[in-house]
C-alpha cells in the first residue's frame, strides 16, 4: 500500500464480482437520480418560461458583456486593491499579536478577534450610513473597500501567526547562535520562510476578499453583484442575470482555489526532498 | 440609551431571528454535509463526483449572490420562499459545502490501520464509517465544524440584504429612525461577538470533552500506562 493511502481510500475493498454487480447497479440508480433531480429543476425553468432562448442568447451578446465585464473590474479592482492593503497590515498585526510588549500585543489580539468576530455587513453598514451622520464621508469605492480591509487584516493576522509559528524552531536557536537578534532573526529568517509557508492560505484569503467584494451591492459600488442588479432593474431577467453572475464568481473563485491547491501541494514536495522528512 | 429601551422588542424579535436562521442553516448544513462527505469517500464514482460538483459549486458562490439569486432570482422560476426560508436555505447550501470537507479531512486523520482492523472483523463500509471512523474523526472535526457555526452566524448577517429581520436589519433600521448610530452599532457588534465568542468557548469545552482520555491533557495519558503523574 502506498504511503500515501488515506483512510477513505480504504473504507471497503477492492470489490469481487458481486460488489462490482452492485456497484454498477447503485451507480446507474444514482445517475437516474441526479439526472431527475436536474430535469426536474429544468422543467420547472420551462414552465415558467426561463428556458426561453431569447433570455439567454443576450448573454453573449457584447454590450450585455462589455456591461457585466465593467463589473468584473470593478470586483477585481476592489479586490486588489483591499488584498495589496490588507495582507501587509495583516503582517503587521501578527507580529503585533505576538511581540513580548504586553499592551502591543493586546491591542493587536482585540483588533482580530473584533473583526473576526463581527459580520463584514455590520461594518460596510456603519461606514454607509452611521458615519455620514457625523460628517465622515467617503467614496462609494472605499466604502467597500475599508471595510473590506478591516475584516481581511484580522483574518489574515491569524493566517502569518500559524505561518510564523510554523517555521522550524530550531531556525530560532541557530539565528541565536550566529548571533542574530530577535529583530534580526524574524526580519532575515523566520519570515522569509514563513510568508512561503502561507502563500496558499493567502490565496485562499483572496477567494474570501473576493467573495466580500459582493457587499458593493449594498454600497452600490459598480462591482459585479452590483452590475447584476443594476442589469435586473434594465432587462428584468431575474435569474438569467444572478445565475450568469455567480457562475462567473464561482469560476474565478474555483481556479483560484485550485491554484492555492497546486501551491500547497508543491510545497509539501519541496520541503519533503528539501529535509527528508514531512 | 432611550431607542434601545423603546425599541427592545424589535431587538428582541432581532436577535431571535439571527438565532434562528444560524441555528437552522447550520442543523440543515451539519446533516446534508455529512451525507455529501459520505458520498464523497463511497464506493459509488456518480456519487462522489455529484458531491465533488456540489462542494466546488457552494464553497465558491459568495454567499451573497447565493441569497440574491434565491431570494430575487428564483421566484421568476416558480419557485417562491418566504425571505426567512431563502436565508435558512443559502446559509444550509453553502454551509453544507464546508461541513462536507471537514468532515472528509476528518476522516482522513484516522489512522488507515484502524479502517483496516475494522474491515478485517467484517464490518461494511457504513459500519466501519460509524462504528470506527467517524466517532474517532469526530475529535479532530470539532473546531472545524465550530468555525462553520462561527461563519454561519457572521453569514445570516447577510440575510439583511434580502430583508429579513435579523440583528443587522434591525440595526439598520433603528439607525435610520434614530440616528443613534454609535450605539446602535456598537450594541450590534456586541451581540456578533457575544454569539462567535461564545460558541468558540464552547467548541473548545466540547473538544476538550471528547479528546482521548476524556478532558485529561494528552501528556497525562502516560498515567494509563501506570506511569501516574505527580
Amino acid at each position: 500500500m502506498s504511503a500515501n493511502t488515506t483512510a477513505t481510500q480504504v473504507l471497503f475493498d477492492a470489490p469481487g464480482p458481486r460488489g462490482r454487480r452492485r456497484i454498477l447497479l447503485l451507480s446507474v440508480l444514482s445517475v437516474l437520480l441526479i439526472l431527475a433531480l436536474i430535469g426536474a429543476g429544468l422543467w420547472q425553468f420551462q414552465r415558467n418560461g426561463q428556458l426561453a432562448a431569447d433570455k439567454w442568447i443576450p448573454y453573449l451578446r457584447r454590450d450585455y458583456l462589455a456591461f457585466l465585464g465593467k463589473g468584473l473590474a470593478g470586483t477585481l479592482e476592489a479586490t486588489a486593491v483591499a488584498a495589496v492593503i490588507a495582507f501587509p497590515f495583516g503582517l503587521v498585526l501578527a507580529l503585533g499579536r505576538i511581540s513580548r510588549l504586553r499592551a502591543l500585543s493586546t491591542v493587536a489580539a482585540v483588533w482580530i478577534e473584533f473583526f473576526r468576530g463581527i459580520p463584514m455587513l455590520l461594518v460596510v453598514y456603519a461606514f454607509l450610513l452611521a458615519l455620514p451622520a457625523y460628517g465622515v464621508t467617503f467614496p462609494r469605492f472605499w466604502m467597500l473597500v475599508i471595510p473590506m480591509i478591516l475584516v481581511s487584516s484580522a483574518t489574515t493576522a491569524e493566517v502569518f501567526r500559524a505561518g510564523i509559528g510554523a517555521v522550524d524552531r530550531g531556525q530560532n536557536e541557530a539565528s541565536a547562535a550566529v548571533g542574530l537578534t530577535h529583530g534580526q532573526t524574524m526580519r532575515y529568517v523566520i519570515l522569509p520562510q514563513a510568508v512561503r509557508l502561507v502563500l496558499p492560505s493567502l490565496i485562499l484569503a483572496l477567494v474570501s476578499l473576493l467573495k466580500d467584494s459582493t457587499l458593493g451591492y449594498v454600497v452600490s459600488f459598480n462591482e459585479l453583484q452590483f452590475q447584476g442588479k443594476t442589469m435586473v432593474s434594465i432587462t428584468r431577467f431575474l435569474v438569467q442575470t444572478y445565475l450568469v453572475v455567480s457562475v462567473i464568481y464561482i469560476v474565478l473563485n474555483f481556479l483560484l482555489t485550485k491554484l492555492a491547491g497546486l501551491l500547497d501541494v508543491r510545497m509539501h514536495r519541496r520541503a519533503a526532498e528539501g529535509s527528508g522528512r514531512r | 440609551m432611550q431607542v434601545i429601551l423603546d425599541n427592545w422588542p424589535l431587538l428582541l424579535q432581532g436577535i431571535g431571528t439571527t438565532v434562528a436562521l444560524t441555528v437552522l442553516g447550520y442543523g440543515f448544513a451539519l446533516v446534508l454535509g455529512t451525507v455529501l462527505a459520505v458520498c464523497r469517500v463511497s464506493p459509488i464514482p456518480p456519487l462522489r463526483w455529484a458531491a465533488t460538483v456540489y462542494v466546488e459549486i457552494f464553497r465558491n458562490i459568495p454567499l451573497l449572490s447565493l441569497l440574491v439569486l434565491l431570494a430575487f432570482g428564483l421566484p421568476d422560476a416558480g419557485l417562491l420562499l418566504p425571505y426567512f426560508w431563502c436565508g435558512v436555505l443559502g446559509l444550509t447550501l453553502s454551509g453544507a459545502a464546508f461541513v462536507c470537507e471537514n468532515v472528509r479531512s476528518g476522516i482522513n486523520t484516522v489512522p488507515i490501520g484502524h479502517a483496516e482492523a475494522a474491515r478485517s472483523i467484517g464490518l461494511g463500509f457504513f459500519g466501519v464509517l460509524r462504528h470506527v471512523v467517524l466517532p474517532q474523526a469526530f475529535r479532530t472535526m470539532v473546531q472545524p465544524l465550530v468555525n462553520v457555526f462561527i461563519a454561519t452566524v457572521i453569514g445570516s448577517s447577510l440575510c439583511a440584504a434580502i430583508s429579513v429581520v435579523e440583528i443587522t436589519y434591525v440595526t439598520q433600521q433603528l439607525n435610520i429612525a434614530s440616528a443613534q448610530a454609535v450605539l446602535l452599532f456598537v450594541v450590534a457588534g456586541a451581540l456578533y461577538l457575544a454569539l462567535s465568542l461564545g460558541v468558540a468557548y464552547a467548541g473548545r469545552r466540547v473538544e476538550r470533552a471528547v479528546s482521548p482520555g476524556g478532558g485529561r491533557s494528552p501528556r497525562t495519558a502516560g498515567s494509563r500506562t501506570g506511569v501516574a503523574p505527580a
